[in-house]
C-alpha cells in the first residue's frame, strides 16, 4: 500500500467523522438529560432501525477484515468461525431478548436485581459487565490501531498509538454528548455502509467469476497451495489435540457469549416493547447472517483472486484480505478504480470500529453509572446518575487507550474471544438462572458471577497467552499451568456450577413474590417500562 | 390467529389490549400462512382469555396480584406454549452446533469427503448451520406472535389494571 491511496482514504475518513459528529449534535439537541434518554435513547426506535443498530453493534472490524481474512489464508476454518457468532443469536432470540426487554430498564444488572437483595448483585454483575466491555474495547482499540495504520500505509509505531488515542477520543465525544441516540444512529449507518460495500465486493467477486461458486471454490482452493485440503476444516484449528480443544473452548464462548455482552443487552432497552425487541433481533439474524455469507465469497475469493501468498505478504494475519481484493477488483493498483475502492474499504473498517466502540463504552458507561455508582453511593439523583455516566465514558475511553496502547501486540481475535468467554462463564448464568429458576437466591447469583469470572480470568494469566511460549505476553516467565488459549471450556461450566452450588448452599430462601413478579413480567411485559 | 385490520403500529403494543378485537400482531413484512410445522396442537385457537385470572377480593399488595397471576391459567398457558417451543428449539440448535465444531475439530476426514463439484460435506454442514439459524428464528417468530403474544397482551392489562384499582384503592399513593 503506497501514499497516493492514502489520500483518497483519509477524505473518507475525514467526511465519516464529520457526518457522525453531526449526527451527534443533531440528536442530541434539546434533548433533557434523562437517564431513559441517554441510556435507552428514549425507547423508541423502531424494529428495524435497532435491528440495524444491532448488527452496526455486533459486526466488528474482526467480523469484517479478520474472518474473511481467515478464509483467504486457511479456507474452511474461517467460516468455522463465522458459523458460532451467527448460532449465538439464536441463544439470544429465544432465551434473552424479550424477556430481558421486559425486565429490565438498562442493564443487564436490572433483570438479575429484581429478584435479590439489590447490593450485592448489582455490584457483582456491574463488575463483571465492565471487566467484559474493557476487554472487548481494547480488543477493538488494539485492532484499530494495528488497522488504520495498516490501511493508510504507515506500520510505525506512532501511527498506531495515534490512531488509539484519536479513536478513543472520538468515542468519548460521541457517548458523552450523543449517549444512546447518537450511538444508535452511528451504528445504523455503519451497519448500510458495512452492507452496502459487502454486497458490492460480493456482486463484483461473482461477476469475476460468472456466477459460478464452484469455479471460484476451485480456484481458490489451486492458489492456495493446498487443494482441496484448503476447503476442509484442519489448516488452522486442526494441529494437535490441545489445538482441537482450544477451537471448541472458543466455539463455546462464542455461541454462549453472544447473549451475556453488555452491549448487545443495553439495545433491546431501546424498542418500546418485548415484541420490538424480537423483531429486531430477527432483522439482525438476517443481516449479520446475511453479511457472513458474503465474507464467506469475500474470502474464498481473496483466495483465488489475490492468492494466499499475497494477503499473507502484506499482513501475516490476513487483516488486509478484502482491501487487497477491493483494490483487485476495483482494477488493480494502479487505476482510478482500484484506489477508490480501496478507500472505501478502508473507510468502512474505521466507520465499523468507530461505531462499535461507541456501543460499549455507553454500556459499560451504564454499568459504571447504573450499577455500580448507584449502589455503592446510595440514593443517587437520576440527573446525577447521568452526568456520572458522562464521566464514566471519559474514564473508561482513558482505561481504553491506556490499555490499548499496552496491549498493542496482543491478537485481537484472541482478545475477543476472551471477552466472550469471560461473558459466557460471567454473565449467562446469572441471567438465565434469574429467568427460568424459581429457587435461586442471592447468594447464588453472586456465586454464579464470581465462579465465572475470577476462573476465565484466572485461567488466562495461567494459559500459554500469558506465558511459557515465544509469543507469550511474558516470554521469559514460565508460569503456565493451563494449556488453552481460551478458558469457556471450564470457565463456563464453572460458572453455572458455582451458581447452583450457592443457591442450594443458601440459608434463606428464594423469595417466591419476586420470582412470580420476574416470571409474569419477562412473559407478558406487565410492568415493563 | 386471523387478521386485523392493517394497522399495525409498533409503539401502540399494549394499548388495546383490553378492547375484544385483536390487536392486529402481524409483522407487515412477514407472511402469515395459516398452517405450518411447530404449530402442533392447531394454529390460531386462541389462549384462554384474561377473565381465567381471578377477580381482586379486599386488599393486596402488588406482589399478591404477580403471585395471583402466576398461578392464573391463562399464564400457565403462555409460560407452557413458551416453554414447549424454546426447550427443544435450544436442545436441537446447540446439540446440532456442538456436534458441527466437535465433527470438524476431531473427524476433518468425514468432513472433507466430496459431495458435488468442490462442494464437500463440511461446506454443506456449514451452510445448513446458516440454514437452520434462519429457519429457527423464522418459526420462533411465528410461533410468538400467533401462539404468545396475544394472550401475553391480555394478561398484561389484567395485571394494569388490577395494579390501577389497587392504587386508586390505597388512595393513588402508588408504592410502585
Amino acid at each position: 500500500m503506497t501514499g497516493e491511496h492514502q489520500t483518497p482514504a483519509l477524505v473518507l475518513f475525514g467526511v465519516f467523522v464529520a457526518v457522525t459528529l453531526a449526527i451527534t449534535t443533531y440528536v442530541s439537541r434539546n434533548r433533557r438529560g434523562s437517564a431513559e434518554e441517554f441510556y435507552a435513547g428514549g425507547r423508541l426506535f423502531s424494529p428495524m432501525e435497532n435491528g440495524f443498530a444491532i448488527a452496526g453493534d455486533y459486526m466488528s472490524a474482526a467480523s469484517f477484515l479478520g474472518i474473511s481474512g481467515l478464509i483467504a489464508l486457511y479456507g474452511y476454518d474461517g467460516l468455522l468461525y463465522s458459523v458460532g457468532f451467527l448460532v449465538a443469536w439464536l441463544v439470544v432470540l429465544f432465551l434473552v431478548a424479550e424477556l430481558v426487554r421486559n425486565c429490565g430498564r438498562f442493564t443487564l444488572a436490572d433483570v438479575v436485581a429484581a429478584r435479590m437483595r439489590e447490593r450485592p448483585v448489582r455490584i457483582a454483575a456491574g463488575t463483571s459487565s465492565v471487566t467484559v466491555s474493557v476487554l472487548y474495547l481494547v480488543a477493538q482499540m488494539v485492532g484499530a490501531g494495528s488497522l488504520v495504520a495498516l490501511l493508510l500505509g504507515e506500520t510505525g509505531e506512532a501511527a498506531q498509538a495515534w490512531t488509539v488515542v484519536g479513536v478513543g477520543l472520538l468515542m468519548v465525544v460521541y457517548v458523552s454528548l450523543g449517549g444512546m441516540r447518537a450511538t444508535t444512529w452511528i451504528q445504523i449507518v455503519k451497519a448500510v455502509l458495512l452492507m452496502g460495500g459487502a454486497v458490492a465486493l460480493t456482486v463484483l467477486v461473482l461477476m469475476r467469476f460468472q456466477g459460478d461458486f464452484n469455479h471460484l471454490l476451485r480456484t481458490a482452493a489451486d492458489r492456495s497451495g493446498h487443494g482441496s485440503a484448503f476447503l476442509a476444516p484442519g489448516l488452522k484449528y486442526g494441529g494437535d489435540w490441545t489445538a482441537r480443544l482450544d477451537f471448541i473452548s472458543l466455539g463455546l464462548a462464542l455461541v454462549l457469549g453472544t447473549a451475556g455482552l453488555p452491549h448487545i443487552l443495553s439495545r433491546f432497552y431501546t424498542v418500546p416493547t418485548a415484541r420490538a425487541a424480537r423483531r429486531s433481533v430477527v432483522w439482525s439474524i438476517g443481516l449479520i447472517g446475511g453479511f457472513y455469507l458474503m465474507t464467506i465469497v469475500l474470502g474464498f475469493g481473496a483466495a483465488a483472486i489475490v492468492g494466499a501468498d499475497a494477503v499473507r505478504g502484506s499482513n501475516a494475519a490476513g487483516n488486509t484480505a478484502v482491501p487487497l481484493l477491493a483494490l483487485d477488483l476495483g482494477g488493480g493498483a494502479d487505476s482510478t478504480g482500484g484506489t477508490v475502492l480501496f478507500a472505501v474499504v478502508a473507510a468502512i473498517a474505521f466507520a465499523t470500529i468507530l461505531a462499535v466502540v461507541a456501543g460499549i463504552t455507553l454500556a459499560s458507561s451504564a454499568s459504571v453509572a447504573h450499577d455500580l455508582y448507584a449502589s455503592l453511593r446510595r440514593r443517587a439523583e437520576p440527573r446525577s446518575e447521568v452526568a456520572v455516566a458522562r464521566v464514566a465514558a471519559v474514564g473508561i475511553g482513558v482505561v481504553a487507550i491506556g490499555l490499548g496502547l499496552l496491549a498493542k501486540d496482543l491478537n485481537v481475535a484472541f482478545l475477543v474471544g476472551l471477552a466472550f468467554a469471560v461473558a459466557a462463564s460471567a454473565n449467562l448464568p446469572v441471567l438465565l438462572y434469574s429467568l427460568f429458576w424459581r429457587r435461586f437466591t442471592t447468594r447464588g447469583a453472586v456465586w454464579s458471577v464470581y465462579g465465572g469470572l475470577l476462573p476465565a480470568l484466572v485461567l488466562v494469566v495461567l494459559s500459554p497467552v500469558v506465558s511459557g511460549s515465544p509469543d507469550a505476553l511474558f516470554p521469559g516467565a514460565d508460569f503456565q499451568y493451563f494449556p488453552l488459549d481460551n478458558p469457556g471450556l471450564v470457565s463456563i461450566p464453572l460458572g453455572f456450577l458455582a451458581g447452583w452450588l450457592g443457591t442450594v448452599t443458601s440459608a434463606d430462601r428464594a423469595d417466591e413474590g419476586k420470582h412470580a413478579e420476574t416470571e409474569v413480567r419477562s412473559l407478558t411485559g406487565a410492568g415493563a417500562v | 390467529m386471523d387478521a386485523g385490520e392493517e394497522s399495525s403500529v409498533e409503539k401502540d403494543d399494549g394499548r388495546d389490549a383490553g378492547r375484544d378485537g385483536p390487536g392486529d400482531l402481524r409483522d407487515p413484512w412477514h407472511d402469515a400462512l395459516a398452517t405450518g410445522w411447530g404449530e402442533p396442537d392447531g394454529v390460531g385457537t386462541p389462549a384462554p382469555k384474561s377473565p381465567a385470572v381471578p377477580v381482586p377480593e379486599g386488599d393486596r399488595s402488588a406482589t399478591d396480584i404477580y403471585l395471583q397471576v402466576q398461578a392464573s391459567a391463562a399464564f400457565q398457558e403462555v409460560r407452557r406454549r413458551y416453554r414447549r417451543f424454546v426447550i427443544p428449539g435450544v436442545a436441537v440448535f446447540f446439540t446440532w452446533y456442538v456436534a458441527y465444531v466437535v465433527t470438524a475439530t476431531s473427524a476433518p476426514g468425514l468432513m472433507a469427503r466430496p459431495v458435488t463439484g468442490a462442494v464437500n460435506v463440511a461446506m454443506l454442514a456449514g451452510l445448513g448451520q446458516f440454514v437452520t439459524t434462519f429457519l429457527l428464528t423464522w418459526a420462533y417468530a411465528r410461533h410468538a406472535r400467533l401462539r404468545r403474544d396475544r394472550a401475553a397482551l391480555d394478561l398484561r392489562w389484567a395485571v394494569f389494571e388490577q395494579e390501577r384499582e389497587r392504587e386508586l384503592k390505597q388512595g393513588a399513593s402508588g408504592d410502585r
